[in-house]
């Protein structure tokens, strides 16, 4: 484990220290060598630069409480995630787990486990309801993301969400993420690993044909 | 098809089945197998099928595999996800040979389903930090110096179910979310040369134009490292399930970077922190802290033959089949063990061995009806060894659902059934 205890923990400063990692060789402009493709205009490139960064850069203009986000959130959203994000069925849960990262049975919902609520919009703006993408309003996802940050515990009800703040809520789990990647990790051994007569657990502790869940197949 | 034909394939099909039927489906198989067989297309007799014409060409324009193969497809777990549309399937590794994934074959990972884009519409927007915001064409695309590398594929929670224990009964459902396949394209560096990189750019969000806008920040190093815009897969367009008509190619690292449908690259000072990277393919250690940003598929190794379902079938000597590969670079050897690890023996690796690409290995054994506790180890160029189950517990614990690339034991049984097992 002190490797991971020499980790950093995640958040923008330590982004920095991630890219230091790397030996930076740019790509300077030159003449385009190809001639090829065409130029984006300011209005193509707007109709799809739809992503929204951790500092609330790319966020549209609109906002939203999650008092007026209830109501959206039960139309749009709660057949599939629950009334109140606990999830129906086998869906996803969106609320919840606080506590559990480090237990048996970790539950890992915008609220426990999400490090950015700009994460939030840009996913569900891009991406949700599933099978009707990019169909929301900018309003109604900020008032969609206000709601769950409100049913989290992260904000209150009446405060308003937008493209100024969304890029500054603190989100409960923000330092709860390991870089850089410690790997390659688990190498007991060095140079060459043992041939013959290996000191290793050779007990059979469990079978998958007695857990039973392997689908029996008909093609 | 005549009936015996019929008979083969249900008892091919039958020797599949996984579970708690595995054994009883063995033992049908051996003992069956051999009423199979129809002495009259044995020698000396003239087969059924010598005297006569056979299809002409054309039969099936797009040729397709022999009706007897018709069991080798890729197969999902549907208890896994919610719906078919944001799911996984699995390639059936323990039925191919050499190193070239059939494209049929490749396993499937969809968030959205699989989006039927046109190639005439096919857009690739370029933006941000760059001297000029381009669009390209998928002819455009083709008209840049092309580039053809092997590579796998393998997504980050391959054999995620197996952290705690043995838990489903299979080669393909443990090991086949990977494939390899040969991808021509471009090289991003020669689109970066296009578009004029500013220096301040880092990263790079690679964007999908399917319904989940699939998105991964990818540091620039590695984009002009070796990344690609890929338009063909094993001499062909890609299948639509792969990307159609480009995906990006991101060799080495785990799949979901490998963004399909591909409709835009943007170049930022910082990464984007997509849902895919943050909610997902973060990997959460013993003490609630996850592991984020972790790229690299580490070597593995698997046994395609014999598996739970490939069962021995006869006595006397057998060929060991298996598949190794590595995100760091090329397979430097395989070894494997017939006693749960106690002993090894170095397996002959076939070339062509390819950097970031499966390798094939094969060794003959004996096997006389007793019981085998079989296991491959992997040892890539930069000398990682392949660990134990033991040793990624110890380190990362057992909730980590991504990058489990441990050694696996399958146990050959007195009849010749084959279990996946664990070993404490
Ligand atoms: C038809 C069912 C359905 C509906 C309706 C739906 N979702 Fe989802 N949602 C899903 C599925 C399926 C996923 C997982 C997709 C994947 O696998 O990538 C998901 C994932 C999510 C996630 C990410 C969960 C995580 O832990 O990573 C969020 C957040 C989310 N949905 C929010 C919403 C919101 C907000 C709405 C309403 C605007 C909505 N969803 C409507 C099915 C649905």
């Amino acid at each position: 484990m002190s490797g991971l205890a020499k980790q950093k923990k995640a958040g923008l400063l330590s982004i920095g220290f991630v890219l230091t990692q790397f030996s930076f060789s740019p790509v300077f402009a030159e003449q385009r060598p190809f001639n090829l493709g065409s130029i984006a205009t300011a209005e193509q490139v707007a109709g799809w630069d739809i992503d929204v960064r951790p500092d609330g850069l790319g966020a549209p203009i609109g906002a939203g409480n999650a008092i007026d986000g209830e109501a959206v959130y039960t139309d749009r959203c709660a057949s599939c995630h629950g009334d109140f994000g606990e999830a129906v069925d086998n869906w996803p849960a969106l609320v919840g787990g606080e506590g559990t990262l480090a237990s048996h049975d970790p539950v890992k919902t915008t609220g426990s486990y999400w490090p950015y609520a700009s994460t939030m919009y840009d996913y569900i703006y891009r991406a949700m309801p599933f099978g009707e993408a990019q169909s929301l309003t900018y309003n109604e996802t900020y008032q969609i993301v206000a709601y769950l940050l409100n049913m989290n515990d992260i904000i209150d009800d009446d405060y308003e969400l937008n493209n100024k703040n969304i890029g500054k809520i603190e989100m409960p789990n923000h330092a709860g993420f390991l870089i850089p990647d410690p790997r390659p990790d688990a190498q007991s051994i060095s140079g060459d690993p043992c041939m013959n007569d290996c000191n290793v657990p050779t007990q059979i502790i469990g079978k998958a044909r007695d857990i039973d869940v392997t689908p029996e197949n008909e093609s | 098809m005549t009936k015996k034909h019929d008979q083969s394939l249900s008892l091919s099909r039958r020797s599949l089945l996984g579970g708690a039927t595995a054994l009883g489906a063995a033992s049908v198989l051996n003992s069956a197998s051999a009423g199979e067989v129809n002495p009259d297309n044995l020698p000396p007799n003239v087969p059924e099928w010598t005297p006569y014409l056979g299809e002409g060409v054309d039969a099936n324009p797009y040729g397709l595999p022999s009706e007897f193969e018709s069991h080798v497809v890729r197969r999902n777990v549907e208890w896994l996800t919610a719906s078919a549309e944001s799911s996984v399937n699995f390639t059936p590794l323990h039925e191919l040979d050499g190193i070239v994934t059939p494209n049929g074959l490749c396993f499937e990972r969809h968030h959205g389903g699989v989006p039927e884009v046109n190639p005439t519409d096919f857009r690739l927007m370029i933006n941000g930090l760059v001297d000029r915001q381009l669009i390209f064409t998928l002819d455009d695309l083709r008209r840049f110096p092309q580039t053809n590398r092997f590579y796998f594929l393998e997504c980050a929670a391959n054999g995620g179910m197996e952290w705690r224990g043995a838990q489903l009964n299979g080669c393909q459902y443990t090991f086949g979310m990977v494939h390899n396949v040969q991808y021509t394209g471009v090289r991003l560096s020669d689109i970066c040369r296009e578009v004029g990189v500013k220096p301040s750019a880092k990263w790079v969000l690679a964007e999908g134009g399917d319904s989940a806008g699939m998105t991964r920040s990818i540091p620039i190093e590695k984009i002009l490292d070796d990344c690609m815009v890929a338009y063909a897969m094993n001499g062909e367009a890609l299948r639509p399930e792969q990307g159609y008509p480009a995906r990006l190619v991101v060799p080495g690292w785990e799949g979901n970077m490998w963004v399909k449908w591909l409709r835009r690259l943007e170049f930022g000072d910082m990464p984007y922190m997509a849902r895919e990277e943050t909610s997902k393919y973060t990997d959460l250690m013993k003490d609630g802290n996850a592991r984020m940003f972790t790229w690299v598929m580490d070597a593995k190794s698997v046994v395609t033959s014999p598996c739970p379902e490939k069962a021995i079938n006869n006595r006397g000597v057998q060929l060991l089949k298996g598949i190794a590969w590595s995100g760091r670079g090329k397979i430097k050897r395989v070894d494997v063990s017939l006693d749960a690890g106690r002993n090894w023996q170095t397996a002959e690796l076939h070339g062509p061995v390819l950097e970031k690409s499966l390798a094939r290995f094969t060794m003959p054994f004996e096997w006389n009806g007793e019981e085998m506790l079989i296991q491959s180890r992997a040892i890539d160029e930069t000398g990682y060894i392949q660990p134990t189950i033991q040793a990624l517990q110890a380190e990362r614990g057992v909730n980590s659902i991504y990058h489990n690339n441990a050694i696996a034991t399958w146990m050959v049984n007195k009849d010749g059934s084959v279990d996946n097992v664990r070993l404490g």
